[in-house]
Protein backbone atom coordinates (compact mmCIF):
# COMPACT_ATOMS: atom_id res chain seq x y z
CA UNK A 1 0.00 0.00 0.00
CA UNK A 2 1.54 3.64 -0.93
CA UNK A 3 1.49 6.01 1.53
CA UNK A 4 0.50 8.82 -1.28
CA UNK A 5 -2.74 6.65 -2.25
CA UNK A 6 -4.72 7.08 1.33
CA UNK A 7 -3.31 10.99 1.26
CA UNK A 8 -4.53 11.45 -2.04
CA UNK A 9 -8.01 10.36 -1.63
CA UNK A 10 -7.91 12.28 2.04
CA UNK A 11 -6.97 15.48 0.11
CA UNK A 12 -9.77 14.84 -2.67
CA UNK A 13 -12.54 14.01 0.33
CA UNK A 14 -11.35 17.32 2.22
CA UNK A 15 -11.92 19.53 -1.49
CA UNK A 16 -14.99 17.71 -1.65
CA UNK A 17 -16.42 19.01 1.36
CA UNK A 18 -14.52 22.28 0.70
CA UNK A 19 -16.90 22.44 -2.35
CA UNK A 20 -20.00 21.40 -0.73
CA UNK A 21 -19.34 24.19 2.20
CA UNK A 22 -19.37 26.87 -0.38
CA UNK A 23 -21.71 25.08 -2.66
CA UNK A 24 -24.77 24.00 -1.08
CA UNK A 25 -27.12 26.88 0.44
CA UNK A 26 -29.07 23.85 2.83
CA UNK A 27 -27.96 24.37 6.46
CA UNK A 28 -27.63 20.34 7.12
CA UNK A 29 -26.04 19.93 3.71
CA UNK A 30 -23.52 22.11 4.87
CA UNK A 31 -22.94 20.20 8.04
CA UNK A 32 -22.46 17.24 6.15
CA UNK A 33 -19.80 18.32 4.02
CA UNK A 34 -17.87 19.40 7.17
CA UNK A 35 -18.33 15.96 8.19
CA UNK A 36 -16.67 14.79 4.56
CA UNK A 37 -13.72 17.55 5.49
CA UNK A 38 -13.20 15.73 9.32
CA UNK A 39 -13.02 12.27 7.63
CA UNK A 40 -10.45 13.62 5.38
CA UNK A 41 -8.34 14.44 8.60
CA UNK A 42 -9.07 11.19 10.12
CA UNK A 43 -8.19 9.07 7.44
CA UNK A 44 -4.86 10.83 7.46
CA UNK A 45 -3.89 10.50 10.81
CA UNK A 46 -4.62 6.82 10.64
CA UNK A 47 -2.59 6.26 7.48
CA UNK A 48 0.36 7.94 9.61
CA UNK A 49 -0.08 5.97 12.49
CA UNK A 50 0.13 2.66 10.13
CA UNK A 51 2.87 4.14 8.73
CA UNK A 52 4.64 4.92 11.65
CA UNK A 53 4.05 1.87 13.08
CA UNK A 54 7.13 -0.02 12.14
CA UNK A 55 9.26 2.50 13.25
CA UNK A 56 7.87 3.30 16.61
CA UNK A 57 7.10 1.28 19.58
CA UNK A 58 2.92 0.22 19.29
CA UNK A 59 1.80 2.62 21.89
CA UNK A 60 3.34 5.61 20.30
CA UNK A 61 2.06 4.82 16.82
CA UNK A 62 -1.33 3.95 18.45
CA UNK A 63 -1.21 8.01 19.10
CA UNK A 64 -2.43 8.84 15.30
CA UNK A 65 -5.62 6.57 15.71
CA UNK A 66 -6.53 7.95 19.43
CA UNK A 67 -6.39 11.51 17.53
CA UNK A 68 -8.87 10.29 15.34
CA UNK A 69 -10.93 9.22 17.93
CA UNK A 70 -11.15 12.57 20.01
CA UNK A 71 -12.02 13.85 16.13
CA UNK A 72 -14.70 11.70 15.58
CA UNK A 73 -15.66 12.59 19.63
CA UNK A 74 -15.72 16.57 18.92
CA UNK A 75 -17.73 15.80 15.35
CA UNK A 76 -20.16 14.26 17.32
CA UNK A 77 -20.18 17.58 19.49
CA UNK A 78 -20.23 19.97 16.49
CA UNK A 79 -23.01 17.77 15.05
CA UNK A 80 -25.38 18.00 18.04
CA UNK A 81 -24.44 21.88 18.82
CA UNK A 82 -24.91 23.09 14.46
CA UNK A 83 -28.10 20.71 14.17
CA UNK A 84 -29.46 22.30 17.49
CA UNK A 85 -28.59 26.13 15.78
CA UNK A 86 -29.97 24.89 12.52
CA UNK A 87 -33.58 24.05 14.40
CA UNK A 88 -33.05 27.19 16.13
CA UNK A 89 -32.66 29.23 12.93
CA UNK A 90 -35.92 27.26 11.30
CA UNK A 91 -37.94 27.78 14.15
CA UNK A 92 -36.89 32.04 13.77
CA UNK A 93 -37.27 32.27 10.55
CA UNK A 94 -39.32 29.20 9.38
CA UNK A 95 -36.09 28.32 6.29
CA UNK A 96 -33.04 26.30 6.91
CA UNK A 97 -31.79 28.07 3.27
CA UNK A 98 -28.28 29.78 4.16
CA UNK A 99 -28.99 32.45 1.58
CA UNK A 100 -32.14 33.83 3.47
CA UNK A 101 -30.33 34.48 6.61
CA UNK A 102 -28.89 38.02 5.77
CA UNK A 103 -30.14 39.74 8.85
CA UNK A 104 -26.91 41.18 10.05
CA UNK A 105 -26.12 42.50 6.38
CA UNK A 106 -25.73 46.36 6.84
CA UNK B 1 5.40 -15.34 -3.11
CA UNK B 2 1.97 -15.33 -0.91
CA UNK B 3 3.58 -11.58 0.83
CA UNK B 4 3.11 -10.69 -2.93
CA UNK B 5 -0.25 -12.01 -3.80
CA UNK B 6 -1.38 -10.83 -0.24
CA UNK B 7 -0.16 -6.97 -1.52
CA UNK B 8 -2.12 -6.97 -4.60
CA UNK B 9 -5.13 -8.34 -2.75
CA UNK B 10 -4.86 -4.89 -0.38
CA UNK B 11 -4.19 -3.12 -3.44
CA UNK B 12 -7.51 -3.86 -5.13
CA UNK B 13 -9.48 -3.49 -2.29
CA UNK B 14 -8.27 -0.25 -1.74
CA UNK B 15 -8.70 0.62 -5.41
CA UNK B 16 -12.71 -0.32 -4.60
CA UNK B 17 -13.25 1.27 -1.84
CA UNK B 18 -11.57 4.60 -2.79
CA UNK B 19 -13.86 4.72 -5.84
CA UNK B 20 -16.94 4.07 -4.36
CA UNK B 21 -15.68 6.67 -1.38
CA UNK B 22 -14.82 9.25 -4.52
CA UNK B 23 -18.14 9.10 -6.09
CA UNK B 24 -19.95 8.81 -3.27
CA UNK B 25 -18.83 11.83 -2.08
CA UNK B 26 -19.39 14.00 -5.11
CA UNK B 27 -22.89 12.47 -4.39
CA UNK B 28 -22.76 13.88 -0.94
CA UNK B 29 -22.28 17.69 -2.67
CA UNK B 30 -24.39 16.98 -5.64
CA UNK B 31 -27.41 15.07 -5.24
CA UNK B 32 -30.44 17.21 -5.85
CA UNK B 33 -32.26 15.52 -2.80
CA UNK B 34 -31.41 15.95 0.67
CA UNK B 35 -32.22 12.65 2.31
CA UNK B 36 -29.81 10.98 -0.64
CA UNK B 37 -27.22 12.84 0.03
CA UNK B 38 -27.66 11.80 3.66
CA UNK B 39 -27.60 8.59 2.13
CA UNK B 40 -24.62 8.68 0.20
CA UNK B 41 -22.76 10.01 3.49
CA UNK B 42 -23.00 6.24 4.87
CA UNK B 43 -21.15 4.70 1.90
CA UNK B 44 -18.58 7.34 2.81
CA UNK B 45 -18.21 6.58 6.01
CA UNK B 46 -18.56 3.04 5.35
CA UNK B 47 -16.02 2.92 2.94
CA UNK B 48 -13.35 5.04 5.71
CA UNK B 49 -14.73 2.56 7.93
CA UNK B 50 -13.09 -0.05 6.06
CA UNK B 51 -9.60 1.66 4.58
CA UNK B 52 -9.28 1.61 8.77
CA UNK B 53 -9.46 -2.05 8.73
CA UNK B 54 -7.02 -2.07 5.95
CA UNK B 55 -4.83 0.00 7.87
CA UNK B 56 -5.02 -2.18 10.77
CA UNK B 57 -6.86 0.60 13.17
CA UNK B 58 -10.15 -1.82 13.83
CA UNK B 59 -10.84 0.10 17.23
CA UNK B 60 -11.07 3.19 15.10
CA UNK B 61 -12.96 1.38 12.12
CA UNK B 62 -15.97 0.38 14.73
CA UNK B 63 -16.46 3.47 16.02
CA UNK B 64 -16.54 4.73 13.18
CA UNK B 65 -19.23 2.80 12.10
CA UNK B 66 -21.37 3.51 15.79
CA UNK B 67 -20.89 6.93 16.09
CA UNK B 68 -20.91 8.26 12.19
CA UNK B 69 -23.01 5.63 11.00
CA UNK B 70 -25.48 4.93 14.27
CA UNK B 71 -25.44 8.64 15.80
CA UNK B 72 -24.39 11.28 13.20
CA UNK B 73 -26.20 10.24 10.34
CA UNK B 74 -29.41 9.74 11.90
CA UNK B 75 -28.79 13.18 13.56
CA UNK B 76 -28.93 14.24 9.93
CA UNK B 77 -32.12 12.80 9.12
CA UNK B 78 -34.03 14.20 12.16
CA UNK B 79 -32.02 17.16 11.19
CA UNK B 80 -33.61 16.90 7.84
CA UNK B 81 -37.20 15.87 9.07
CA UNK B 82 -37.17 18.73 11.62
CA UNK B 83 -36.39 21.41 9.09
CA UNK B 84 -39.19 20.37 6.84
CA UNK B 85 -36.17 19.65 3.62
CA UNK B 86 -38.01 18.91 0.29
CA UNK B 87 -37.96 15.09 0.89
CA UNK B 88 -37.87 14.95 -3.31
CA UNK B 89 -35.30 15.77 -5.83
CA UNK B 90 -35.59 19.47 -6.20
CA UNK B 91 -32.98 21.77 -8.43
CA UNK B 92 -32.95 24.84 -5.17
CA UNK B 93 -30.01 23.01 -3.11
CA UNK B 94 -26.97 24.72 -4.86
CA UNK B 95 -26.36 28.84 -4.63
CA UNK B 96 -24.77 30.90 -7.46
CA UNK B 97 -21.25 29.95 -6.05
CA UNK B 98 -21.07 26.65 -7.56
CA UNK B 99 -18.34 27.15 -10.71
CA UNK B 100 -16.48 29.40 -7.93
CA UNK B 101 -16.56 26.71 -5.62
CA UNK B 102 -15.58 24.08 -8.21
CA UNK B 103 -12.59 26.18 -9.20
CA UNK B 104 -11.34 26.72 -5.13
CA UNK B 105 -11.89 23.04 -4.47
CA UNK B 106 -9.99 21.55 -7.94
CA UNK B 107 -7.20 24.15 -7.06
CA UNK B 108 -6.45 23.12 -3.20
CA UNK B 109 -6.84 19.79 -4.74
CA UNK B 110 -3.83 20.54 -7.72
CA UNK B 111 -1.81 22.04 -4.38
CA UNK B 112 -2.41 19.70 -2.21
CA UNK B 113 -1.95 16.25 -4.27
CA UNK B 114 1.24 17.79 -5.47
CA UNK B 115 2.45 18.15 -2.16
CA UNK B 116 1.74 14.91 -0.90
CA UNK B 117 3.32 13.61 -4.25
CA UNK B 118 6.11 15.46 -3.37
CA UNK B 119 6.99 14.39 0.07
CA UNK B 120 5.87 11.30 0.11
CA UNK B 121 6.38 9.83 -3.45
CA UNK B 122 7.46 6.65 -2.96
CA UNK B 123 6.95 5.66 0.29
CA UNK B 124 5.23 2.48 1.15
CA UNK B 125 3.15 1.48 4.44
CA UNK B 126 4.37 -1.45 6.13
CA UNK B 127 2.50 -2.96 9.02
CA UNK B 128 4.16 -3.91 12.38
CA UNK B 129 3.33 -7.34 12.05
CA UNK B 130 2.99 -7.76 15.84
CA UNK B 131 0.38 -5.08 15.77
CA UNK B 132 -1.45 -7.39 13.08
CA UNK B 133 -1.12 -10.56 14.80
CA UNK B 134 -2.76 -9.00 18.35
CA UNK B 135 -4.99 -6.49 17.09
CA UNK B 136 -4.83 -2.76 17.70
CA UNK B 137 -7.35 -1.96 20.93
CA UNK B 138 -4.71 -2.83 23.41
CA UNK B 139 -2.45 -0.43 21.91
CA UNK B 140 -4.91 2.05 21.64
CA UNK B 141 -6.05 1.80 25.83
CA UNK B 142 -2.42 1.67 26.71
CA UNK B 143 -2.31 5.30 25.30
CA UNK B 144 -5.36 6.92 26.07
CA UNK B 145 -5.19 5.99 30.03
CA UNK B 146 -1.54 6.86 29.67
CA UNK B 147 -0.21 9.30 27.74
CA UNK B 148 -3.62 10.92 27.15
CA UNK B 149 -5.49 11.26 30.00
CA UNK B 150 -5.88 14.43 30.54
CA UNK B 151 -6.99 15.24 26.87
CA UNK B 152 -9.32 12.56 27.56
CA UNK B 153 -11.16 14.20 30.22
CA UNK B 154 -10.98 17.44 28.54
CA UNK B 155 -12.45 15.48 26.12
CA UNK B 156 -15.24 14.16 28.15
CA UNK B 157 -16.18 17.61 29.61
CA UNK B 158 -16.56 19.01 25.86
CA UNK B 159 -19.07 16.24 25.04
CA UNK B 160 -20.83 17.32 28.34
CA UNK B 161 -20.99 20.39 27.68
CA UNK B 162 -22.12 19.98 23.89
CA UNK B 163 -25.18 17.92 25.17
CA UNK B 164 -26.44 20.46 27.51
CA UNK B 165 -25.13 23.43 25.15
CA UNK B 166 -27.29 22.03 22.42
CA UNK B 167 -30.46 21.24 24.53
CA UNK B 168 -30.42 24.65 25.93
CA UNK B 169 -30.38 25.91 22.33
CA UNK B 170 -33.45 23.69 21.07
CA UNK B 171 -35.32 23.73 24.14
CA UNK B 172 -38.58 25.80 23.16
CA UNK B 173 -39.68 28.10 25.64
Amino acid sequence: MALNNFLILSAFLFCTGIYGVLARKNAVLVLMSIELMLNAVNLNLVAFSAFNSPTQSVRQAASGQVFALFVITIAAAEVGVGLAIVLLIYRNSRTADLDQLDEMKG
Amino acid sequence: MIVLGANVAVNVVFWILAIAIAAAAIGVVRSPNVVHAALFLVVVLAGIAALYILLAAEFVAWVQVLIYIGAIVILFLFGIMLTRAPMRATGDLDNSQRLASAVVALFLFGVIAALMVDAYGDKEIKLNSKLVAVGNTHNIASAIFRDYLVPFEVVSMLLLAALVGAVVIARRD
